[in-house]
């Protein structure tokens, strides 16, 4: 093993443990200095509770705006292998499924050009490259390119889109996540390189209502798998699983509009009052499956708390198609619709959900031509501080 | 002449990297089963299996951990891997007798099988101090102590449902931590310091201002330079400030700590998606390992563990129990900064009479 640089006590504990350790991971990559620095002043930090790592810096390569993510030490002189310390992002296949070989380029590209230490991955989904000089930027990029990657999104852009595992390896996938993350990605390609956005626009494909993705908490457009006729039911498997599974107790209490029955022979599900939780779903696998008439929720304005609070999605479309072979108009049409609106009145760092809140859902609602469904909400307003237009004096013919 | 520069290929197409039992199967599959922690085995419609083998990381990965990856790949699946959405490796076989091997080899090599079912899978968690410049604690830290404590919940599924864990090093919450079962947020608690001599070589004013939610910076002119002031009882230490503005220093090694929410959920199962409700404000920094955090969380999973029926997620027991006996079994202490006071605050007072006495 190479010999550390620094004396490092407090990260060494946490070498220690049976849950995989950073602080290893970080050592194996000790023959490069700027690691080693990185590694004296993560001590640092531990020591004196602070981080020392500063931002800003338009750092990036030439032509796109994002993707790259200026970083450096405080500590420049202290620790002069990471006065400039990079993050860069680069989009990750969709589903994150890869060969052996393509893992195996990806690390040869990151050793040429910066620290080889990875994030597996970004928690928009990108896989991230932890720290490289300002001259490998270009290099890096260039080399990325050559094997048929290209950088992810940061600043305010469309970021990287990201997806589940859908059809590749789930029976619940109600639309193909894989394909239409892809599509969208490079349909926006223009818009994820070059930020001139108020701020940020996420995009996450959920294939079902499970949400793995965390579309509804993590993305400004969550596109959300799901179905419109009946659950398709298993009966003989049904029964097999009476045998281990209390059905009335763990499936019918717990039906959010106990639209399950169970006589202790048939399972009856009363498909209207249905509303696609995937509760019996998820307990009992191998008897029931989502409908076959397909497709998925659109609900828009989910984020994070930064700047004017948490909000989750809300509901859009209640029920969109997601044919392949449509190319994903409708769901590119109502994207193009938002970002027009957004980007003339969207003010800066104001996420589309804030926007939504500020100028009234049925203002936005109006604007992109959307028409209000009371699915849209959870219960029509209460109080009686309506702006009406004149429209309302007008009568049906 | 140069080589013509490639720009906007996007990604590579995924459908290269796919093991070909799963391009045969694609979007034919029937049913999975979870086998044991952390192997679950998919059947497709034709009778094709495919199986998975789960493995935990610290997502912050060396190449060479990665490269060795890519061997233990070639050597049991046909060189095919994935990573989940929580920074778990998955290996895939359709040879089952290779599957015990796998396992064998991977946990040689130092990582855990599990995080299937009603279990812990892994915490999902931002930077910290080992690359983000508005940490108010260190992430990878504080995961790394917390999961060593819960390993035997990763590696078994003996939870009433899912846990979700998530780790966020401030505000800004690039982990979905505010919808999570357990949610450990790192906190600053002080409003920033201006470093007025910087200010106006580094950051545009205007710009600054409007960073702010609570609007609590004004321009203001200080020793004659043109700089801002922060009306400090408005400021609630987002720090997004400090992301437009480097002079404008939120960071504070005395005052930055730790705070734990709980109850928060994004799948539509059963119940609707919810946020993640404050449990513990404020707990110090204490590095390399936090044990006052490992031992709050402990806590909180263990009172839930002993009283959720099966299938209640945190959120959904609490729902059913009430935040009285929540804080009442947890032993945790409610306080005036668990009632909300920023925007649509009153949504959450209680308004009705009908209380457990």
């Amino acid at each position: 093993m190479t010999e550390m640089k620094y004396k490092t006590p407090l990260l060494d504990e946490l070498e220690k443990g049976p849950w995989p350790s950073f602080v290893k991971e970080m050592k194996k990559e000790a023959h490069k200095p700027m690691v080693q620095d990185a590694i004296g002043q993560l001590e640092r930090s531990y020591e004196e509770h602070i981080s020392h790592w500063k931002h800003g810096g338009l750092v990036g390569v030439m032509g796109y705006g994002g993707g790259v993510i200026g970083r450096y030490s405080d500590l420049p002189e202290e620790f002069p292998e990471v006065a400039a310390f990079h993050t860069h992002r680069v989009n990750q296949p969709s589903a994150w499924f890869y060969t052996s070989d393509a893992l195996r380029t990806l690390c040869d590209i990151w050793e040429r050009h910066g620290s080889g230490l990875t994030n597996m991955h970004g928690s928009t989904g990108d896989i991230v490259f932890l720290g490289s000089t300002t001259e490998e930027i270009e290099p890096l990029f260039a080399d990325l390119t050559k094997h048929g990657f290209d950088l992810g999104g940061s600043g305010s852009n469309m970021r990287t889109p990201s997806c589940c595992v859908g059809p590749a390896r789930c029976e619940w996938a109600c639309y193909d996540t894989l394909d239409a993350c892809y599509n969208i990605t490079q349909e926006f390609q223009d818009e994820l390189h070059r930020p001139f956005f108020p701020y940020k626009y996420k995009f996450k494909f959920a294939g079902c209502p499970n949400d793995c993705v965390a579309s509804i908490a993590r993305s400004d457009c969550s596109v959300m798998g799901t179905w419109r006729d009946e659950i398709q039911v298993n009966q003989a498997a049904v029964l097999e699983y009476a045998k281990t599974v209390d059905i009335e107790e763990e499936i019918c209490d717990l039906c959010p509009t106990r639209c399950v029955e169970w006589d202790g022979k048939t399972l009856e599900i009363d498909n209207a009052n249905c509303v696609k939780c995937m509760h019996c779903i998820n307990v009992m696998p191998k008897a029931l499956k989502p409908g076959k008439d397909r497709g998925a929720t659109i609900l828009i304005g989910g984020k994070a708390p930064i700047i004017g609070g948490a909000l989750l999605c809300s509901v859009f479309v209640p029920f969109l198609e997601m044919d392949p072979e449509s190319d994903y108009e409708d769901l590119k049409e109502l994207t193009e619709a938002i970002w027009d609106l957004w980007g003339e009145h969207g003010k800066m760092r104001e996420r589309t959900g804030e926007f939504i809140q500020r100028v009234g859902l049925s203002n936005f609602l109006e604007e992109i031509g959307l028409d209000p469904v009371p699915e849209m909400v959870m219960a029509p307003r209460s109080n009686p501080y309506i702006f009406f237009d004149d429209e309302i004096f007008e009568t049906d013919e | 002449m140069a080589e013509e520069r490639i720009t906007d290929i996007g990604p590579p197409n995924y459908e290269q990297f796919l093991p070909p039992i799963i391009k045969k199967n694609y979007g034919k599959w029937d049913y999975h089963e979870i086998l044991k922690p952390g192997v679950m085995v998919h059947v497709a419609e034709s009778g094709d299996k495919i199986f998975t083998v789960r493995a935990g990381s610290p997502r912050l990965l060396a190449v060479t951990t990665i490269r060795n990856f890519a061997d233990i790949a070639d050597k049991y699946c046909d060189g095919h891997l994935r990573f989940t959405s929580r920074n778990n490796v998955e290996f895939l076989l359709s040879d089952e007798s290779k599957i015990e091997p796998l396992i064998a080899e991977i946990e040689e090599y130092g990582f855990p099988i599990g995080g299937m079912g009603n279990c812990i899978s892994n915490i999902v968690h931002t930077q910290g101090w080992v690359h983000c410049h508005s940490a108010a604690s260190d992430a990878s830290g504080v995961v790394k102590s917390v999961m060593d404590e819960l390993m035997p919940h990763f590696q078994n599924m003996d939870l009433p449902a899912k846990l979700r864990v998530a780790y966020a090093c401030c505000l800004n919450m690039c982990g979905a931590v505010h919808c999570s079962d357990i949610a450990i947020l790192g906190v600053h608690t002080r409003a920033p310091v201006i470093e007025h001599d910087d200010l106006p070589k580094m950051c545009e004013i205007p710009t600054l201002v409007a960073s702010c939610p609570t609007g609590a910076i004004r321009p203001a002119t200080v020793d004659g330079v043109n700089s801002v002031e922060i009306v400090e009882e408005q400021c609630m230490y987002c720090g997004n400030c400090y992301t437009v503005c480097p002079a404008v220093k939120i960071n504070n090694a005395k005052t930055d700590g730790i705070s734990i929410w709980v109850g928060g959920k994004v799948s539509n199962s059963r119940v609707a998606p919810k946020f993640s409700k404050l449990a513990i404000p404020f707990i110090p920094n204490n590095p390399p390992r936090w044990p006052e955090v490992v031992e709050a969380v402990m806590n909180i999973i263990n009172v839930y563990a002993e009283n959720a029926k099966k299938h209640e997620r945190m959120g959904e027991w609490i729902d059913r129990i009430g935040w009285p006996k929540f804080f009442e079994l947890t032993g945790i202490e409610f306080t005036k900064y668990h009632i909300d006071d920023f925007k649509h605050a009153g949504e959450t007072y209680t308004r009705t009479a009908q209380l457990r006495h």
